[in-house]
């Protein structure tokens, strides 16, 4: 960026009649070399890190299997021939077959639908709510500020996993209600993170000019407050992902997610318990999906979090 | 040293009436109905008609205005009554009495399990000689981290029970059957612990005390164990007793992947059957443990660091 506004200085000196109205065409290859310059960094800096790249190209499979399963395999999910019941993973059934010859695979990659959904919309729900309880409290101070927080306070009293279990009574069974509990049990942690950002950018300078300058509250609030605090929050959101995957299976494990013929990860790991002598890959590859998925989140999250602190 | 137990007390008192408001809240004021909610014990159908459901609101005092209902049980829960379980109809407490030796059994000894192997394994991979031990050994806790409960529970029996047959794979009779568990519960603890153990290790290193001592003559594991690790044990047994509520939160799950009596599994059951008054018994129940754990760690810091209880800057 610096580069092309450099080149574009030099080109205005070089060129002493004033030309405001055609810059655009003496900028143009300079942006383009630094485009490419970037381009070049950026592969520079993914080649020395593999495991980023391996872990981006997992986490966008499970996307994938996640929204578009018929694109991963074409088997179906609750249909199996009971001549094929049990099978060990081969070329034609990748992660082998059930007790009922339904294809593992394809229930792996169907389940990634709800598995994964129910991931997002818990972090989303704790991002969202979370960062409104945190906003309104760091920024508003006073009475509001010490009631929501002695709130946030009492919902960490309690381990996350026993919070999520009252939310599950109260709420009943199902892959959203779920994500709902697991979500709800987060909130304190996005709330803190984010009314602590708050009240750090709250004292910057040029928040404080924004105000005298006379811009309203809600304007100095969205305009300048929120897009200087989120980057933390998105951090511990990217990290949350992975621990709302463990938790979203732990509970489907537990048998409160998804009726039983529809596959979910926690509950195909379940599934496959009473016959760990028999079938490993019952349990075993179900697992390291999860797995997987966490790792790859998690170090996706950990280089977000490096880049932000190398720039700042 | 009084004002500061009293003060911690006063805390833990109110942590405890926060847990049992949090909890209350959302078990008693967010179904529309807990009544029909928990005779059907999680089944979607009932076959009780309107005027038994009335008798049932009476009967649980489910009738009465919710801050009514509120007061009282909060009543009933400082006399040790948290009522009885709808499903079986047995006293709550008792319940809990009934399965928690199990289940203290079993957290103790995950416990102790997490904090040798965390604090070993920051030492072993703070102090390697080898580059590539340390880095190998400074990325097992993350990986440990990432790994979901259940399955490595489940893991562990396929190999050690199934494979190799070295220990019973599931049920609760002596120290081969609690060995499997135990490992389990410790690792996502132990990971923790490493973490913070291993990074405070580093920042000490940078310290004055570590270079006088070195100055002063004493060997190289003298200081690594007398004066840096001392030190850097602080947080991560700060932190070790934040996590013991962890612990009780994870014994859900590996009690019912290894089909063992206690606390955890029968919090599971009382969530499948969405029996409202016994899963709120075992949250308070839990965070009572919790707090007192935490007490317990709060009131050894004195004895760790003698500042806490009489602040420098206090005039007095």
């Amino acid at each position: 960026m610096t580069e092309s506004l450099a080149t574009a200085a030099t080109a205005d000196k070089t060129d002493p009649v004033p030309a405001p109205v055609t810059p655009a065409p003496d900028r143009e290859p300079a942006t383009a070399a630094s485009q490419s310059g970037r381009w070049r960094r950026a592969a520079v800096f993914l080649v020395h890190r593999p495991g980023l790249v391996l872990s981006a190209f997992f986490l966008l499979t499970v996307l994938i299997a996640a929204f578009f399963p018929t694109a991963l395999t074409s088997d179906n999910p609750l249909r199996g021939s009971v001549a094929e019941r049990l099978q060990k993973p081969s070329t034609d059934h990748w992660f082998g077959t059930d007790q009922l010859g339904r294809d593992l695979f394809a229930r792996m990659v169907h389940g990634c639908a709800r598995s994964l959904q129910a991931t997002v919309l818990a972090v989303l729900v704790g991002l969202a709510a979370g960062a409104l309880l945190g906003l309104t409290s760091g920024f508003l101070s006073g009475w509001i500020d010490s009631l929501i927080m002695r709130v946030v306070d009492l919902a960490l009293a309690i381990p996350a996993l026993l919070l999520s279990l009252a939310l599950i009574t109260a709420l009943g069974f199902g892959t959203v209600n779920i994500a709902l509990a697991v979500g709800f049990s987060s909130v304190a942690a996005f709330a803190r993170v984010t009314r602590a950002e708050v009240l750090r950018v709250r004292t910057a300078v040029f928040v404080e000019a924004a105000t005298s300058c006379g811009a309203r509250r809600h304007q100095v609030l969205f305009r300048y407050v929120l897009p200087h605090a989120c980057g933390p929050v998105l951090v511990l959101a990217a990290l949350e992902f992975g621990t709302a995957v463990l938790a979203v299976s732990a509970l489907s494990f537990l048998g409160f997610g998804a009726a039983p013929p529809s596959p979910e990860w926690g509950s195909l790991v379940s599934d496959g318990r009473g016959y760990l002598a028999t079938a490993w890959w019952l349990t075993t590859l179900p697992g390291l999906t999860v797995v997987a998925t966490v790792l790859a989140a998690n170090r996706i999250s950990r280089a977000i979090e490096g880049e932000r602190e190398e720039s700042r | 040293m009084k004002r500061y137990l009293i003060r911690r007390l006063l805390q833990a008192l109110f942590v405890l009436w926060a847990a049992y408001t949090v909890c209350f809240t959302v078990l008693y004021l967010l179904p529309s109905d807990p009544v029909s909610l928990m005779v059907s014990g999680g089944a979607e159908q009932t076959s009780i008609d309107d005027a038994q459901l009335t008798a049932l609101r009476a009967q649980y005092g489910l009738d009465k205005p919710i801050i009514v209902q509120y007061v009282d049980h909060l009543w009933h829960a400082l006399r040790g009554d948290f009522g009885v379980s709808v499903q079986t109809g047995r006293s709550i407490t008792q319940i809990f009495l009934d399965v928690l030796p199990a289940t203290l059994q079993l957290a103790a000894s995950a416990f102790t399990l997490a904090l040798f192997l965390g604090l070993g394994l920051a030492y072993w991979a703070t102090y390697a000689r080898r580059l590539w031990v340390r880095q190998m050994l400074l990325s097992l806790p993350p990986l440990w981290a990432s790994l979901p409960t259940f399955w490595v529970g489940l893991m562990l029996i396929q190999i050690v029970s199934f494979r190799w047959g070295l220990v019973p794979a599931t049920g609760d009779d002596g120290v081969s059957s609690l060995l499997l568990p135990a490992v389990t519960l410790a690792l996502p603890t132990a990971a923790g612990i490493a973490q913070v153990f291993a990074k405070s290790l580093r920042t000490v290193e940078t310290e004055h005390y570590i270079t006088t001592a070195a100055a002063k003559g004493a060997s190289p594991t003298r200081v690594r164990l007398r004066h840096a690790a001392r030190n850097a044990a602080i947080p991560a047994l700060t932190l070790a007793g934040v996590w013991a509520g962890n612990l009780l939160a994870g014994s859900v799950v590996v009690e019912t992947v290894f089909s063992r009596t206690g606390v955890g599994r029968t919090t599971a059951t009382a969530v499948g059957t969405q029996d409202i008054p016994v899963v709120l018994g075992l949250v308070i129940l839990s965070s009572v443990l919790f707090t007192a754990v935490n007490l317990a760690v709060d009131l050894t810091y004195p004895l760790l660091d003698p500042r806490i209880v009489s602040p420098a800057a206090d005039p007095r």
